[in-house]
């Protein structure tokens, strides 16, 4: 079975870069995969795969993540305006950020108009082992 | 007024005295896209010897690797000198696993995998010593990696110049294109540095890119 757990912006709007980290890194090394409404900031997305670094044991063995951003880029003229009013007005609570354990999702795929996301087949269930 | 006089004489003396000193150049990216193998063609052919030791198993740099004083130049004469760093691959994991299947044993595998998290650890804390930055990747592989994203975005948040390279042209499955079209507002060129395809190219970009 996959859990996930879905992190609302104003949960981490107001917590430091490091909480906000630990935060999601707590969630994920519990086994659960992060649904979060908006993205880290670059730093702290930095940050996230620095102290998953120093997190990794032969248990934890890092993280999967990939962040759904509506893209400015495709956008031109009136629309294009719009998007950066939007974004001034939203910042960082745009888009979406999956976070998984890389012991139970294998990639994060994004496709223009989808996600997919591929988990690793449990091998003791797999081998017919308990 | 003043705060604007303040500004433009602080860029100024910064511009300044950032020419002349020691210019730092960073090879960076996901492990295995090629880093190592560009760094030695730049050393081999500048400088007549290898700096790093490159393996088809990912993460075989786990050090940050300097070469001092390299020195090229181009058809019009122009020198360029830096310092090249070529650092571990980025990765969020790292699966001691994936070494025993490459044919590694256990022991061997799970202090790879350790020496491997702190390479990553270092890399990240170098980029903000860099003056310009190389991101060298894998073109058979897809560019839209949320690592390759957050490596390009913090250097953008630190105004680092970046190249992008998209090496290994020379194998059927690579897409410069695609690479192209992830990045759209960076340079981007495809090379083989193993074989040295586009490496001329490679050159006259660095001098655009360090300026």
């Amino acid at each position: 079975m996959v859990t996930f757990q879905f992190i609302p912006y104003q949960e981490i709007e107001y917590l430091s870069s490091a909480k906000r980290v630990n935060k999601l890194l707590n969630v994920v090394k519990n086994n659960k995969i992060v649904i979060m409404e908006g993205r880290l900031k670059k730093q702290e997305e930095a940050d996230l795969i620095e102290i998953t670094m120093e997190e990794i044991t032969p248990k934890f063995r890092g993280i999967e993540i990939s962040v759904v951003n509506p893209d400015k880029g495709k956008f031109g003229g009136m629309k294009k305006v719009k998007a950066g009013f939007v974004g001034m007005l939203l910042g960082d609570r745009q888009g979406m950020t999956i976070i998984g354990p890389a012991s139970i999702v294998k990639k994060i795929e994004q496709n223009p108009n989808k996600i997919e996301l591929f988990t690793r087949e449990n091998k003791r269930k797999r081998n017919g082992k308990k | 007024m003043v705060m604007f006089f303040r500004n433009f004489l602080n860029k100024l003396l910064k511009n300044f005295f950032n020419k002349k000193k020691h210019i730092k150049l960073g090879l960076y990216g996901p492990p295995n896209g090629g880093k190592s193998t560009l760094a030695n063609k730049i050393c081999v052919d500048w400088l007549g010897e290898e700096m790093s030791s490159v393996s088809h198993i990912a993460h075989e740099t786990r050090e940050i690797n300097i070469k001092e004083q390299v020195n090229i130049k181009n058809k019009k004469g122009r020198e360029l000198t830096f310092s090249l760093v070529d650092t571990p691959g980025i990765a969020t994991r790292i699966d001691f696993e994936d070494f025993v299947k490459k044919g590694m044993k256990t022991g061997k595998a799970k202090k790879r995998a350790k020496e491997a998290t702190k390479g990553i650890i270092d890399a990240i804390k170098w980029l903000d010593t860099m003056d310009s930055v190389v991101i060298v990747l894998d073109s058979t592989q897809d560019p839209f990696s949320q690592v390759n994203i957050t490596i390009i975005g913090n250097l953008q948040a630190r105004n680092i110049p970046v190249l992008i390279v998209a090496n290994k042209v020379d194998l059927k499955k690579s897409n410069l294109d695609r690479v192209k079209s992830a990045f759209p507002q960076y340079p981007v060129i495809g090379v083989s540095a193993k074989y040295g395809k586009n490496i001329k190219q490679f050159y006259e970009n660095l001098f655009k890119l360090v300026k």
